[in-house]
């Protein structure tokens, strides 16, 4: 069965490499938005169970938001964000001069605000797919849940559940200011999708 | 007090009364209650996907609706649990973010009340579909299931 498990070490270092561009992309975005300076740690690659990625996103039921977006075109499959509390706040107070710390006190405008945050870090990852590939890949419009960790996880472990249990993903650190804030990307390409952007870079076909 | 045994995702549990049973945060997934009303036994399943297409030679049969209610029962029937005294508790399928078509919860929840039909367990309550999670705990003294959520409160069943 192809499983994320079975990716080489080559393999591995192309996708870092994507989410080492994506994340700069990502910050200089973010940059702009918060008019502020971003700073970005080196992102650390994983691959890992649903259960695990719930324990390091603070235990099944801590609240998050997930920020989902599919990838249409050349490649097919998700990217999900998962952001905590403390970033979405900071993000709804800068952008629409609020003064919010807590998620029950987030408007239906800012719930808005932040799909248009996810579109913009979404087509960072996706710009550094297509820019190193050549691949055709679109964004269909992000949704947005806010609930407990473990259900948020539930929709890619059920999307790729037939294929294993392993999710990809991406955690970052944006240092804004005073605020460091901790971003986790599952970033998940369907396996022929997956094959295809390696295929585009020469790199192995994706073996068992 | 008993314990409280924690049941993880494409997991199942046993537990007899005074210990209770745990799930967390369902999403999609369907977390699955059965009661032996006379034994105080209640089995626990949280199935991610609904069916396996008849794939059965595989080492995940917990992950699968098809697969894991049928499983559960015959697991508590070894435990000495007898199928005329079985009745089921069902909560979960919810749809997380929206979807073409038929989302995997209701599907998963299709299945789940499929089985249960054809084991001839009765479904004594659920709460299932809208679009958030929640955690589970079923209590095997007298097969209560409480339902917590992040911000829609709490249930019991």
């Amino acid at each position: 069965m192809e499983s994320y498990q079975n990716l080489n070490e080559l393999q591995l270092s192309v996708l870092s490499e994507i989410g080492n561009i994506g994340a700069g992309n990502a910050a200089t975005s973010l940059a702009h938005i918060l008019a502020d300076k971003v700073m970005m740690s080196v992102p650390q690659l994983q691959i890992i169970d649903v259960s695990s990625m719930a324990s390091i996103l603070g235990g099944p039921e801590n609240e998050l938001a997930g920020i989902l977006v599919n990838m249409t075109g050349d490649v097919q499959g998700l990217l999900l964000f998962l952001l905590d509390e403390k970033f979405i706040c900071l993000l709804v107070n800068v952008l629409m001069e609020e003064e919010i710390d807590d998620f029950d006190q987030i408007s239906e405008l800012s719930m808005s605000a932040i799909m248009e945050i996810g579109n913009i870090l979404a087509g960072s990852y996706i710009s550094a797919i297509s820019t190193m590939t050549g691949l055709n890949i679109g964004l269909s419009t992000p949704q947005i849940a806010i609930d407990m960790a473990g259900a948020i996880l539930s929709y890619p472990a059920a999307q790729f559940g037939a294929m294993g249990d392993d999710l990809l993903f991406i955690e970052e650190d944006f240092l804004s200011g005073q605020s460091s804030i901790k971003s986790h990307l599952l970033i998940m390409p369907e396996p022929k999708s997956l094959r295809l952007i390696m295929e585009s870079l020469g790199v192995n076909g994706w073996e068992n | 007090m008993g314990k409280l045994v924690i049941v993880g995702i494409s997991d199942q549990k046993i537990a007899i009364s005074p210990d209770s049973l745990i799930t967390y945060a369902l999403g999609s997934c369907v977390g699955i209650c059965i009661h032996d009303t006379l034994k105080q036994i209640g089995g626990l399943a949280h199935v991610l996907l609904p069916e396996t297409f008849g794939d059965n030679n595989r080492n995940d049969i917990y992950k699968f609706a098809d697969l894991a209610v049928k499983e559960l029962v015959h697991n508590m029937e070894i435990q000495g649990c007898a199928r005329l005294h079985l009745t089921a508790k069902i909560a979960g399928g919810a749809n997380m973010f929206i979807t073409t078509g038929t989302s995997i919860g209701e599907r998963n929840v299709a299945v789940v009340k499929k089985e249960l039909k054809r084991l001839n367990i009765r479904l004594l309550a659920e709460d299932t579909g809208a679009n958030y999670g929640r955690t589970v705990e079923f209590n095997p003294f007298d097969g209560k299931m409480i339902i917590k959520t992040a911000g829609k409160g709490n249930k019991i069943f």
